[in-house]
């Protein structure tokens, strides 16, 4: 497996999960475990650019796999803009928001659809927000995260 | 999770073996609901056979105009697919209405057909489930019951099928191919999830040993719509959902599609209601009256009668947004 | 202990300003470590068994099958685990009683105390292995009665206790009967569910015993608690314990008591000899840290046509557990917010067998501020009156309780500049006349009140030859931005630029005392950092006063201005390091340490002043027309928090309160099965807390008067923001539907 453009030797059964391989293995601590259902978005990993939820994956699914986290990403401009519109408060959700945001914005640039609008030509709150929603964030920056998205989108 | 043996195989015939000689194996799509049912306890296979690298991720065209989807199109690629957004929307919208843009990118339509229940008795193992362990009983029944079904419930289960890919599926006349050793099957969406009954645990007509290889969905010419309703604006199951389809011509509603998600124990196509709207007048009361014959067999129970009232208002109102002239809010 | 503050640091040149959080790098990185992320050589993993009756004996548990299975080290059970000493708590001590969550002595006794307690550990090689053996460990039961449900215990409620903390009953005049001569009345009965805190990170624990030292990665709001109770528990002197706590991933009030996954964490190295991780399952979390409490209330309003209250009543019952549990004051705010000549108040509590409750975000006051100021919504609907005008027609001049002055109060300069901004006059008051297409639109407001206070905790401040400076102590950092906020004051007072002060927090060898708990944290801290720059100007004049080459020789502080990294007078005077250097140290250090007599004077000050942190929360809902489907379209909050520091933190922080006021009103409820005790929705995914797309632009702005009884003219805000928010967002529905709801949370449900 590739994690951050350095080829890991990883030899993990298969019911290793791709986030706790990461984390326990690896000690690539960036991804966060909030749930390990697949249901807060802490655990945001990108798998060949796309963004996944680490912890639903099996880590041997992804053996063949380019894995990228927040430590892969860094230096981005969406982590100076969080901090300029302080987009998190613990940042315990922070890398998984970053690393789903940058992801976001490729599938938006992509002409992908979200339940808000077909492709529309203009990345509105509305349109970030409804596509940012498998990120949760209990601080609540929400109004923050949705700035720097929107700065960094231009 | 219990341990297991991780197999990829690189073509479907060798995914059809190694299902066909180890009957406690289990195909693994985007594993969003697998991995999650394993490390709970409640899936526990001995052989987990990764599908995700067969050649079944195409959405081809059909002669006479339908679709060809491939069993592991990712759901997020299958709600971008131009073809999808322009002939079916009410397809893409349930599938972008449904859980995230992560888990959309993992999701595969095999795996979305498939996915179980949300039962929140289901998934803790200190409840008593007759889905989980058949004669168990069902803690659900008399516990809170505010998510479950009134439509084709049980004495067993109320549970809810909680896709909302499947209900526009229903909506669409889609048909499922299925591969075994034994041959191919076409199993149409109506018949591939089965009610409860007393076997709840027997959830869809497809054997242990077949693979999902692709979903057809045959041409319609009527516009659709899909209209989620839930308790978050996002990332939350359906309380009740709608998928429509509607011709009107000169007033009369000349063709039309209907199913219902949130509300059954399976995806849900209102037959009766679409049986009582064609040929008839497009107005609202004519939508409640549809709503009312197809809900009359509702069963429901204190935590979800508000169920029968809300599905009445969602259908009336998304067919309201397809009735020409009225304009979509 | 004095009582006066000053108000201001000796320069103004980084309080006040929106300065980005120093650990705004770090977090967004990836780099910070929170406590599951501690590597150790030799790391074992456990996790917890956990019970599936709501009261009982263990008769037997047959771990047999765990042990089988590959890479399992231990299992622990009340037959097996090494004892632990029993939780106690100590007279000198009150707080103690809330440092742990529950009383119960895990893996000591074969009593099951309510469902989900932890009835074995697993210890084993990796995560995989401990979880996986964990579900196969087979405790038998011998069920005893439980009483579980709330609302059929509720008439058996007795009168809470009076606390010195806490605020409880009150009576004043003759509520009653006023009640049933006012000609305008309302009497509402609302209910709100329990809630759970659900910290995005949940809780954990890696702990490293060597010897009888132990050292603990812990996520934490209150590192000395943890502290003082693992000595307790396991019978070492404090000393041998480290407590390490630098990043905590939310907290709410969760992390504030020790609960059972640390003191089995602990317990499990200890019984294998090995480093421990345990991290909690979200379930795990559910099951083992109390969240807060359900409750029912009843407030009734009379007024005479004017709109002026004749009579207020605010009862409450509350629950706590048989085996801890926290008592909370719900009727806090109508102690404090309208001129009644005559109150009722009243607090009762049921105890039943379920994991006790515990603090979460403003405990009382953002479910009692819910019920109080929807009651006040609805008078005005009585009176046709408009909401605002009639609380204006009721503020106070002094505590209407008991008369007590004000700290300070600007609600109605919150209100007015809030109905300006957010368009109030544009409301139509009839309900449901505001549309905007399939949607219904509502206007609401509520006011916002939470108390304030500060306690004593110690900090250290270090200035180095080389210009440095180092702010020390052992607060917690949940989010608030701790070590931002008192750099920021460590800066201006002693004239250094910000960059040369660096901040270390979250380690029990540093100066302990601060809690991240009940907005305190901030404020008690800035009074620690404060004096001890204060001292460390002293000591550094001191020191350059004895060289007879200093320009500093026979001056005095007044005369200096502390600036540019030294002290100054007009062109003359000299940096800290020169007198540092000069004096051949290499730095000097001063400490504060208040210790448990600093609790007098703030326990003092609230005989003298209310003080609190209040505001105007204004909120537009829409309501679908069809599904009844409610969604918040926009939010304004004026709040009156004193001095802000930092701008952009406490923004950030209000905002936080109203995101969870807004799952507060719309969504969030944790369901127990009232059969089994059992919580049902123990999952993100089953119980609703907001989602991006169900907040929309917070507008949030504050009056900046310092408030002249707390150090630095500040106060907490880390909980006010929550309260008001349930009321303003049903008030809001009230106006577009005509429904009141006075069930939290407003689900779609009871609006069809
Ligand atoms: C937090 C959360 C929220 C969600 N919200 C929604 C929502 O709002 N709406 C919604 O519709 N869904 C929602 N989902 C469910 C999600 O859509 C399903 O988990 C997903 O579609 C399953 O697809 P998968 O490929 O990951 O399936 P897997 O988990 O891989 O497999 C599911 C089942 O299908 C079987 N299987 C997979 N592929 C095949 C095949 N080709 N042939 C035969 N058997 C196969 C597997 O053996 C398994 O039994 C949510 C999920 C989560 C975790
Ligand atoms: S409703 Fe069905 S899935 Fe839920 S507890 Fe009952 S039997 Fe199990
Ligand atoms: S940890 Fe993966 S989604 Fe929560
Ligand atoms: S910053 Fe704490 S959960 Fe998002």
């Amino acid at each position: 497996m590739r994690v951050n453009g350095v080829e890991e030797k990883l030899d993990v059964e298969p019911w290793v999960s791709l986030l706790d391989a990461l984390r326990e293995r690896l000690g690539v601590t960036g991804p966060k475990k909030g749930c390990d259902q697949g249901a807060c978005g802490a655990c945001t990993v990108l798998a060949d650019g796309m963004r996944i939820n680490a912890c639903l994956a099996l880590a041997v699914q992804y053996a063949d796999k380019e894995i990228t986290t927040i430590e892969g990403v860094t230096p981005h401009p969406l982590q100076e803009a969080f901090v300029r519109h302080d987009g998190f408060q613990c940042g315990y959700c922070t890398p998984g928001q970053i690393c789903s945001a940058i992801a976001m914005l490729d599938e938006y640039a992509a002409g992908m659809p979200s339940a808000v609008s077909d492709g529309a030509p203009q990345l509105t709150e509305a349109e970030i927000r409804e596509r940012m929603s498998g990120n949760l964030c209990r601080c609540g920056a929400y109004n923050g995260i949705v700035d720097a998205i929107k700065e960094v989108a231009g | 999770m219990r341990p297991f043996a991780y197999v990829k195989p690189p073509d479907v015939d060798a995914a059809l073996q190694a299902v066909a000689a180890d009957s406690g194996a289990r195909f693994l799509g985007g594993g969003t609901n697998l991995v999650d049912l394993m490390r709970e306890g409640i899936e526990r296979p001995y052989t987990v056979v990764d599908v995700t690298g067969l050649p079944l991720d195409e959405v081809a065209e059909l002669p006479g105009g339908g679709l060809r989807i491939g069993a592991l199109v990712r759901n997020s690629a299958l709600a971008a697919d131009r073809r999808v957004r322009t002939r079916y929307p009410m397809l893409s919208q349930a599938i972008l209405a449904g859980a995230s843009a992560q888990l959309r990118n993992m999701a595969t339509v095999g795996g979305n057909l498939l996915q179980r229940t949300r039962c929140p008795y289901f998934y803790d193992q200190a409840s008593a489930c007759n889905k989980r362990e058949p004669g168990a009983g069902c803690d659900a029944i008399g516990g809170f019951n505010r998510s479950h079904a009134i439509l084709g419930v049980s004495d067993s289960c109320i549970a809810t099928h909680p896709s909302d890919m499947c209900v526009a599926l229903t909506a669409l006349d889609a048909v499922v191919e299925a591969r075994s050793v034994r041959g191919t099957r076409r199993i149409p969406l109506a018949d591939f999830h089965l009610l409860p009954g007393d076997t709840p645990h027997v959830e869809t007509a497809l054997a242990a040993d077949e693979l999902i290889t692709a979903v057809e969905v045959p041409p319609i010419a009527a516009p659709s719509r899909y209209r989620k309703v839930r308790d978050r604006a996002s990332y939350a199951f359906a309380l009740v959902s709608v998928a429509a389809a509607m011709e009107v011509e000169d007033g009369t509603i000349t063709q039309v599609r209907l199913a219902l998600g949130g509300v059954a124990t399976k995806p849900w196509r209102a037959r009766e209601a679409e049986r009582i709207l064609l040929g008839g007048p497009a107005a609202d009361e004519a939508f409640r009256r549809a709503a009312d014959a197809e809900l009359a067999s509702a069963v429901t129970r204190p935590g979800n009668a508000f169920k029968a009232g809300l599905a009445r208002a969602t259908i009336a109102a998304t067919l309201r947004d397809l009735t020409p002239g009225e304009e979509a809010a | 202990m004095t009582t006066t503050y000053a108000e201001r640091t000796a320069t103004e040149k980084y309080v006040g300003r929106p300065v980005d959080r120093l650990d705004g790098p770090a977090k967004t990185t990836g780099e910070a470590r929170y406590a599951a992320e501690h590597r150790y050589p030799d790391l074992a993993y456990a996790a917890l068994v956990h019970a599936t009756v709501a009261r009982g004996r263990i008769t037997a548990i047959d771990t047999a099958a765990a042990r089988a299975v590959p890479g399992v080290i231990e299992v622990l059970t009340h037959e097996n685990a090494p004892a632990m000493k029993p939780f106690k708590v100590s007279l000198l001590d009150p707080l103690g009683a809330m440092a742990s969550g529950t009383s119960v002595n895990y893996l000591a006794t074969d009593e099951v105390h309510w469902n989900g307690q932890p009835v074995a550990v697993v210890v084993a090689e990796t995560h995989e292995a401990a979880r996986h053996a964990a579900s196969l460990v087979r405790p038998a039961y011998q069920e005893l009665p439980a009483v579980v449900d709330f609302s059929a215990e509720e008439p058996n409620a007795t009168p809470q206790k009076r606390s010195m903390l806490l605020e409880s009953e009150a009576d004043k005049g003759d509520a009653k009967a006023a009640l049933a001569a006012a000609p305008v009345s309302v009497d509402l009965r609302f209910t709100t569910p329990p809630h759970n805190h659900n910290a995005i990170e949940p809780h954990a624990t890696t702990a490293a015993w060597n010897g009888d030292h132990l050292t603990v990665h812990e996520a934490t709001q209150g590192i000395p608690w943890v502290r003082k109770q693992l000595a307790l528990r396991f019978g070492v002197p404090e000393r041998n314990i480290r407590v390490l706590s630098p990043f905590v991933g939310g907290g709410f009030g969760g992390k504030g008591p020790i609960w059972a996954g640390t003191l089995l964490a602990v317990l499990a190295a200890r019984a294998t000899g090995r480093p421990v991780r345990l991290a909690l399952t979200r379930a795990g979390v559910y099951h083992t840290v109390g969240g807060r409490t359900p409750s029912t209330q009843r407030v009734a309003l009379g007024a005479d046509e004017d709109g002026r209250l004749t009579a207020l009543i605010h009862t409450s019952v509350a629950r706590t557990g048989r085996v801890g549990g926290w008592q909370e004051q719900i009727t806090s705010a109508s102690r404090h917010l309208y001129a009644a000549p005559n109150i009722h108040l009243r607090q009762h509590l049921v105890q039943l067998d379920l994991l006790p409750n515990t603090p979460m975000r403003a405990p009382g006051e953002s479910i009692g501020s819910f019920a109080l100021e929807s009651a006040v919504d609805e008078l005005a609907w009585e009176l046709g009156m408009d909401p605002i005008e009639l609380r204006m027609r009721n503020e106070p001049e002094r505590n209407p309780v008991d008369g007590k002055r004000f700290a300070r109060r600007f609600l109605r300069e919150a209100y007015a500049l809030g109905a300006e901004r957010f368009g109030w006059k544009e409301r139509d008051p009839r309900p449901g006349a505001m549309r905007d297409g399939r949607w219904l639109v509502g206007m609401g407001v509520a006011t916002a009140y939470h108390p304030a206070m500060h306690m004593p905790v110690s900090a250290a401040v270090r200035l180095s030859a080389d210009g440095g400076v180092v702010v020390r102590c052992a607060m917690a950092e949940i989010g608030v931005g701790a070590a931002t906020v008192q750099a920021q004051i460590a800066a201006d007072e002693l004239g250094v630029p910000l960059e040369a002060v660096r901040v270390e927090s979250g380690d029990s060898e540093l100066p302990l005392g601060a809690m991240a708990g009940g907005s305190t944290q901030t404020a008690s801290v800035a009074a620690s950092v404060l004096a001890a720059c204060r001292k460390l100007k002293q000591s550094a004049l001191a020191l350059a006063r004895r060289s007879p080459d200093s320009p500093l020789r026979g001056r005095r502080l007044s005369d200096l201005e502390a600036r540019d990294g030294g002290l100054f007078r007009g062109g003359s005077g000299e940096t800290y390091a020169a007198i540092l250097t000069r004096a051949g140290r290499d730095h000097l250090e001063s400490e504060i340490k208040p210790g448990m007599l600093g609790l007098v004077g703030p326990l003092r000050d609230r005989m003298r002043w209310v003080k609190a942190a209040c505001g105007a929360q204004f909120c537009e809902v829409r309501v679908d027309r069809d599904t009844g489907e409610v969604r918040v379209s926009r939010w304004l909050g004026v709040f009156d928090v004193g001095r802000v520091i930092n701008a952009k933190l406490v923004a950030s922080q209000l905002r936080g309160g109203i995101v969870m006021g807004i799952g507060l009103a719309l969504s969030e409820e944790t369901l127990i099965d009232p059969r089994t005790g059992r919580i049902v929705n123990a999952s993100l995914g089953e119980y609703h807390v907001p989602v991006h797309a169900d907040i929309p632009r917070i507008d949030v702005h504050w009056l900046d008067e310092p408030d002249p009884t707390m150090p630095l003219g500040l106060v907490g805000v880390g909980e006010v923001g929550i309260t008001g928010v349930g009321a303003a967002v049903a008030n809001a529905v009230r106006h577009a539907t005509g429904r009141r709801i006075a069930d939290l949370p407003i689900t779609l449900d009871k609006l069809l």
